[in-house]
């Protein structure tokens, strides 16, 4: 595993027309890390990853992504927003959404090149989804819907993967097989993933990045309850998941 | 019926006016299929209502200024490409603003149409036929003015079918994706208000929505995927507008009218039909 950063901060402030969201964040990321973003709601979770892509820009400090600007670096970006929400009625199949990831790569107008449909083919395989790839998105359940985005996000071809709260809505089974999926991406990606569910943080990721105004970085192994009780404000418990059956989705 | 097709071969303005339906239909399928998914029929329907002072202001400096190579359809166009862009420009900049800015420009077009149309001669005659459509008084040049037009929007409307896919389906990523989502959400509102033209002709600027919408919420019914639903209401508008005027024709009907009756029928009847399905099947 190399260890160059994919993300950089540098001293990095954001507010919407108000109080800060984020002050004076510093935080790297990895090449082929896999990083699980967690903190309080309203903490900055997703603003942090809108800066990565670009869709927000620092009022203070500098955001460096796979060695460029966040701007730059967008097409190389595998995104996967916080719930879709999807028009259920819209018309469209599971292979036209994954062809979404191909705009933006070549022709102005026309028809998609064979090489999409052969990159958005593969991508469908990698999500486990070949065999839905005629569905309408409509008929998919909740845990198919998620792997068409993150195939939408791998037709992109990308270097990082950004996923924020792909688990949101599912039952833990369905995130279990997601969480499989995704460590697989990992072999070759840097994935980072946005989640409040914590109880599966020891168990799949390589690091946690805590954000809460500001941000840390930590290894799993180094994470305990006093950790997260100091980023949270306030007492929690941490649920480790073993690999054994259990109910109750662990949040 | 048979008394129809005879007209229909004895009289050129029928045909003339079957062949502006069916333009019309393709508009309607192709472009109305984007602006049903992307949930935009009410700023058509602001667009649709400028178009009245666009055609009101064309047909005054036409009869009173004897500005004769003016068309009303000319005026209908320019006044609803900049509704469009203006409300377009608006709900890009100031979200919370759009419906109240497509209202005003709804009630300011029709206004300016009525203030031009009651100093034109000719007042009653005109208004009606652009409030409520004159299919039947289409001539060989609104044909080629219409033939334009429709070429124009489809033409567009295929040429960049993936782009407007995915800015109607998901903006954020389309963006992310290096897509201006500005230029094609503004595009797609200028066709929108071309193919609102095309069918100010066919079925007068207030049944307008009806048409742009009706088909493909049939077409929704039977197809998933985005250009099926396109081809199957352009189909089903073609048959409602050849449908509409030959129901109308016999008993001397409005045909704008009894084309959206028509579109009305057969959505309300696939609507139930559908219900009637799902209750079976349970």
């Amino acid at each position: 595993m190399s260890q160059d950063p994919v993300i950089t901060f540098r001293d990095v402030s954001f507010s919407y027309d108000g109080p800060s969201v984020l002050r004076d964040v510093n935080a790297s990321i990895n090449e082929r890390d896999f990083v699980c973003v967690i903190g309080p709601n309203g903490g900055g979770k997703t603003t942090l990853i809108k800066l990565v892509i670009g869709l927000v820009k620092p009022q203070k400090g500098s955001v460096e992504v796979l060695g460029t600007s966040p701007d730059q670096a967008r097409r190389r970006i595998g995104y996967m927003p916080q719930q879709v929400q999807f028009d259920p009625q819209f018309p469209v199949s599971v292979l036209d959404v994954v062809l979404m990831g191909r705009l933006g790569q070549g022709r102005v107008a026309g028809p998609y090149r064979r090489r999409d449909k052969t990159v958005a083919l593969k991508a469908l395989k990698e999500a486990g989804l070949a065999d839905l790839q005629n569905r309408s998105l409509s008929s998919l359940s909740g845990g198919q819907r998620q792997r068409v985005l993150i195939a939408r996000a791998l037709a992109c071809e990308p270097e990082l993967l950004l996923l924020d709260e792909p688990t949101a809505s599912l039952d833990p089974a369905v995130q279990d097989d997601l969480y499989a999926l995704l460590r697989e991406l990992n072999e070759r990606l840097t994935v980072v993933i946005v989640s409040h569910d914590v109880g599966f943080v020891s168990a799949f990721f390589r690091s946690v990045l805590c954000v809460n105004h500001t941000a840390h970085m930590h290894p799993t192994n180094e994470l305990d309850e006093q950790k997260v009780a100091d980023m949270y404000g306030r007492e929690v418990r941490l649920l480790h998941h073993d690999p054994v059956e259990h109910s109750g989705d662990g949040s | 019926m048979s008394e129809f097709l005879d007209a229909l071969i004895a009289n050129p303005f029928l045909q003339y006016a079957l062949l502006a339906g069916a333009m019309a239909g393709v508009a309607c399928g192709v472009v109305g299929s984007y602006v049903v998914a992307r949930r935009i029929t009410y700023i058509a329907g602001g667009v649709a209502h400028c178009t009245l002072g666009g055609m009101g202001a064309a047909r005054y400096f036409n009869v009173v200024h004897g500005w004769t190579f003016l068309h009303p359809l000319h005026g209908a166009a320019v006044a609803a490409v900049i509704a469009a862009l203006i409300i377009g420009v608006v709900s890009l900049r100031a979200k919370q603003r759009e419906d109240t800015v497509i209202s005003a420009l709804w009630a300011i077009g029709m206004a300016v149409g009525i203030l031009f149309i009651a100093k034109t001669p000719g007042y009653y005659e005109d208004l009606m036929s652009y409030l409520f459509g004159n299919i039947l008084l289409v001539s060989r040049q609104d044909l080629y003015l219409i033939a334009g037009l429709d070429v124009l929007v489809v033409g567009l409307g295929l040429l960049f079918y993936n782009k407007f896919l995915a800015v109607c389906f998901d903006e954020e990523f389309a963006r992310l994706r290096g897509i201006s989502v500005e230029f094609y959400y503004l595009l797609l509102l200028c066709l929108t208000a071309l193919t609102v033209v095309v069918l100010v002709t066919v079925v007068g600027l207030i049944m307008v929505i009806a048409l742009l919408t009706l088909p493909v919420a049939i077409a929704g019914h039977f197809a998933n995927r985005l250009w099926h639903v396109m081809v199957a209401a352009s189909l089903i508008s073609i048959a409602l507008t050849t449908g509409g005027l030959a129901v109308s024709y016999g008993p001397e009907l409005p045909p704008g009218a009894t084309t959206i009756a028509l579109a009305g029928a057969l959505y309300l009847l696939v609507v139930v039909g559908s219900r009637i399905r799902v209750l079976i099947r349970s």
